[in-house]
């Protein structure tokens, strides 16, 4: 009898947890660096603690993102490095002949994106600051937000954040934008009318069908997803998220996937930045 | 498409007699030949690397017949006992014809 | 017994050899499979033992499973997906300057299947080992 009302007390305790398996307890080691991917939250966060996605993928996919050869991103990390080296546009300048080396002058700069722009009046996503540059200072034609051109690019510009922790500037004119995103994310749309808390933050950990659901982070953004076969950006992943609940996707580049972002940014604050990383 | 691009992680050094991991990876969408195009509901034809030989001064150590199940990206690794000091030759072998290349040299040390 | 166990295979149709096989009968190519297995091997029938084939127990996503395989004297190693299209996956082959006949790839698993994978020996004996991989179908997967 004792044995049983163990039994009954143990198992009630973890339903209280989580009806699914939940994150696992392993350790994101990259290339011998050690990757913060759980923080403890404070405030009136809506969530106790915040999981990296690499938390709640299965042992084979995470062990892709551990070693730089593994990582099938790398290569189009190659791309851009090829890229950076290379003069374009009427002004002949590469990134490199303005920025030097990439490793310098990159470090830390995905970490806190989306970053205010103070001449455009709002927050640019990454892909905007390399637009910009591109068109601006090397007047050659921007890259298309998915571009093999802009995800091999950004895949690079990110790795220079990698181990870095998220963060994002949420005070000053950035307090409307997270605002907005935070709105957006408990919002429902489409015809499954859904928000994104119904999965990300009401059922993470627990199973849909077969996939096993994040949190719905973005420090590892671009990601190689093997549903892609490739690389892809955070805004294909909102796109494909809303498509999943018959909703219109808002555009890449969009007001709203760059408010999105900044609350997810704030949201996820402290896990670090594991770009190019490997995901299902 | 994007542009082809082979990634090998050969050892600079090794002693003579040493086994090392060789570990390859080519980018290729290793278009099946199975995908409908969404617009026009026609089979997209299949291109895909369909062959990838590895070679240690000319002598061939590890090749692979490649089918449309090999994934996007396709990725190999194998083992090779370097005899002496040399260069590990790739070599990539598309379905339209095109060949990519890329050699490492081993010193012995 | 003095009859070789490959001879004994081709005429006693070995029990294990026939639980490996995907499909019986196994003297005519009535699947794909059992062809391209044949075909590999002229027509000898596989033994087992000697060959490793490591796989995931559940593919995250069918499109890139990682699959290893090895056998000690191995010439080549055929690797077949018996619930795909075509079971067709790649075949492996080493030279002398290749010390494990081992190798790993990524693999297209297009539903819940047996990778399979038969080696020929330098002997010129056959051997074979099958594994299942369960794929699953995400739910919301995007």
């Amino acid at each position: 009898m004792k044995k049983l009302m163990l039994l009954i007390a143990s198992s009630s305790i973890a339903g209280l947890a989580f009806a699914g398996p939940g994150p696992d307890e392993n350790t994101l080691v990259i290339e011998g660096e050690e990757m913060v991917t759980e923080v403890k939250t404070s405030g009136d966060h809506p969530l106790a603690t915040v999981y990296s996605g690499w938390r709640f993928r299965k042992p084979e996919t995470q062990a892709l993102e551990m070693d730089d050869f593994e990582n099938p991103a790398m290569v189009a990390v190659d791309y851009g490095i090829e890229l950076w080296d290379t003069a374009a546009g009427t002004s002949a300048q590469s990134c490199a002949d303005c920025h030097g080396d990439v490793e310098e002058a990159m470090a830390g700069f995905r970490a806190n994106m989306p970053r205010w722009n103070e001449e455009a009046g709002q927050p640019w996503s990454l892909e905007h600051w390399v637009n910009w540059s591109i068109t601006e200072h090397q007047e050659a034609e921007a890259w298309k937000w998915e571009s093999p051109e802009m995800l091999a690019m950004t895949a690079l510009i990110g790795l220079q954040s990698r181990g870095d922790p998220m963060t994002v500037q949420t005070d000053g004119p950035m307090a409307e934008w997270v605002e907005r995103g935070k709105e957006l994310y408990y919002t429902r749309v489409g015809q499954l009318d859904m928000a994104c808390s119904q999965c990300h933050e009401d059922n993470y950990g627990q199973m849909i069908r077969a996939d096993h659901l994040s949190q719905g982070n973005i420090n590892g953004f671009p990601t190689y997803r093997f549903k892609w076969s490739g690389l892809g950006s955070l805004h294909r992943r909102f796109s494909g998220c809303m498509k999943n609940i018959r909703a219109t996707p808002y555009k890449r580049g969009s007001d709203e996937f760059v408010a999105l972002e900044a609350y997810l940014a704030s949201r996820g604050a402290g896990l670090s930045i594991e770009t190019p990383s490997v995901r299902n | 498409m994007a542009k082809v691009k082979p990634r090998v992680k050969v050892p600079r050094k090794a002693e003579v007699g040493e086994v090392i991991t060789i570990k390859t990876l080519i980018s290729h969408p290793m278009e099946s030949g199975q995908r409908k195009d969404r617009k026009t509901g026609e089979l997209i034809p299949r291109k895909i690397i369909n062959h990838f030989t590895a070679k240690f001064n000319g002598e061939v150590v590890f090749d692979a017949a490649i089918e449309p199940a090999v994934s996007a990206n396709p990725y190999f690794s194998f083992d090779m006992m370097v005899p002496e000091a040399g260069t590990v030759q790739f070599e990539w072998v598309d379905d339209d014809g095109s060949v990519y290349t890329e050699e490492k040299k081993i010193a012995i040390g | 017994m003095d009859v070789s166990r490959r001879t004994f295979c081709q005429f006693g149709m070995g029990a294990s050899a026939v639980a490996l096989l995907p499909s019986l009968p196994a003297l005519a190519g009535t699947d794909p499979v059992q062809e391209a297995i044949m075909a590999f091997t002229g027509g000898a029938m596989p033994g087992d033992g000697g060959i490793d084939l490591t796989t995931p127990e559940i593919a995250e996503n069918g499109n890139t499973v990682p699959v290893e395989v090895s056998a000690d004297g191995a010439a080549s190693i055929l690797l077949l997906a018996a619930g795909n299209p075509n079971p067709g996956v790649a075949t492996f082959n080493f030279g002398k300057l290749a010390p494990n006949r081992a190798a790993a790839t990524r693999i297209r698993l297009a539903q819940t299947q047996d990778v399979i994978a038969v080696a020929k020996l330098e002997s010129g004996e056959f051997t074979m080992v099958k594994r299942t991989v369960k794929v699953t179908i995400g739910g919301c997967g995007g």
